[in-house]
């Protein structure tokens, strides 16, 4: 090997940099050409993979079809966390320095589903995401809001019985990207989850309602269906908002999977 | 009896953006089993984009059966005790696009059945995940009997199969787009 790698950080921005008038018009585009494909019978992924407006994806996603398999044993099964795995004040991100983080507190609560609405239990939800002034903690991110240092930004937890969870974090800020001039993420939770088979398995963002960055955003974008979009973005619940502490967010998150994760019965996995 | 109608819409993928170390990184999480110890080996390779540069900003886990074939239930996949058996290791490659996994080879989940780690990869610029699968360079013959590798041309089956190393590994290259693009799974 002879060739150095370059940093990172130095990928991040695309050549182009196109306007953001000039990445609109390419999601106008490809979604109407999505809903012409998807009018004339074809299946789309929810996520498109191909999806230029987001640059960086460009060379990152695969051009060939997937292969459509069924299942084997390990891929029917999913790793088995519990509570031993996460300790409970994970779950809040704002106890995690000596003093309070500054920003909006909320609660986020939510319940993990299958495709048949089952709630599936014990199952390990890890959230990060940036502070109230846009920035994460990560070494890389070159966004000059304040670092906060009483937030990480990072939490996890394992759902209950009923398949719920809640997590007391702050609002995320919105948070510039060089993917084109003036691109800005809406705000955002990052979560992840497995589900009860590896075919579940789940990495997403959580939205907040009326951010009205949705439209700019060709991350958001890169799901082409508004229902499927819809389902990102949290509900303001104010029966979880707490008196005098935070405001609440619900959010429901459904893993899909194939009819053969259907069989699996009721024993925990 | 088949599986009843889905009611629920899945929750679409989102990538994994572009800083999730702080986020999904736990300590020993690449080690499936203790390092070194009986039957361990090292899983590793790199991940490429299509212009065949390797990835800094990219995740694998892999998911696989114990060496009997057994798939494990222990818990604690992300708080080692470094004993217990879990099946379960996540790596984010390095400023190079390396990844590295200790864990121990899988056994077949039935007579004839060809062992693979059941492997997920997810990266920066990649806007949902990925699912594949690494299989052990078994004999042909058992290669030959896997349904998936049986459908696939030679071409496609050498993205599938990892390569046994001099020192008793396994290395196995994830290519996320290009001429030897990975085969990647839908269920």
């Amino acid at each position: 090997m002879t060739d150095i790698a370059a940093a990172p950080e130095s990928l991040l921005a695309a050549p182009d940099q196109a306007s953001q008038r000039e990445i609109t018009r390419e999601i106008t585009e490809l979604h109407a050409a999505y809903r012409t494909r998807e009018g004339a019978g074809e299946t789309l992924h929810a996520t498109m993979h191909d999806f230029p407006p987001y640059r960086s994806s460009i060379l990152r996603h695969p051009t060939k079809n997937p292969k459509l398999v069924d299942p084997e044993t390990i891929e029917l099964f999913s790793p088995a966390f519990g509570q031993r795995d996460v300790a409970k004040i994970e779950s809040d991100l704002t106890l995690q320095h000596a003093g309070e983080p500054l920003g909006e507190r909320i609660t986020v609560r939510g319940r993990l589903l299958d495709s048949w609405g089952r709630p599936l239990a014990n199952q390990l939800v890890e959230i990060w995401q940036a502070n109230s002034a846009g920035r994460y903690i990560h070494q890389r991110d070159q966004h000059p809001a304040p670092l906060d240092p009483n937030f990480t930004g990072a939490g996890r937890t394992v759902t209950d019985d009923a398949g719920e969870y809640l997590f007391t974090t702050i609002k995320p800020g919105p948070y510039p990207w060089k993917n084109h001039v003036n691109a800005w993420r809406p705000a955002h939770i990052h979560f992840s989850v497995f589900g009860t088979s590896f075919t579940q398995r789940l990495v997403t963002q959580m939205y907040f309602p009326g951010d009205p960055l949705f439209a700019l955003d060709p991350i958001y974008q890169s799901i082409h269906r508004q229902t499927d979009r819809d389902n990102l973005v949290s509900a303001y619940d104010h029966d979880l908002t707490v008196p005098e502490f935070s405001m609440g967010y619900r959010f429901d998150i459904v893993v899909d999977g194939p009819d053969a994760t259907w069989t699996e019965g009721e024993e925990e996995h | 009896m088949g599986a009843p109608r889905k009611t629920h819409a899945p929750s679409a993928g989102q990538t994994v953006g572009p800083f999730f170390a702080f986020g999904l990184a736990y300590p020993k999480m690449h080690e499936v089993v203790f390092p070194h110890s009986a039957g361990a080996i090292v899983l590793g390779g790199t991940v490429f984009d299509g212009a065949g540069a390797p990835i800094p900003d990219a995740i694998v886990e892999i998911w696989g059966a114990d060496a009997d074939g057994s798939v494990a239930r222990a818990r604690g996949a992300r708080r080692r005790d470094d004993h217990s058996f879990t099946g379960f290791g996540r790596a984010m490659t390095d400023d190079e696009g390396h990844y590295e996994f200790w864990t121990r080879e899988p056994g077949p989940s039935g007579s004839g059945a060809a062992p693979f780690f059941a492997a997920v990869v997810f990266a920066r610029g990649l806007p949902d995940k990925l699912h594949t699968r690494i299989y052990l360079p078994s004999d042909a013959a058992v290669l030959d009997a896997d349904p998936l590798l049986a459908s696939l041309d030679a071409d496609e089956r050498a993205t599938l199969v990892a390569t046994r190393t001099p020192d008793g590994g396994l290395h196995h290259d994830i290519r996320l787009q290009g001429e030897k693009e990975t085969v990647f799974l839908a269920f």
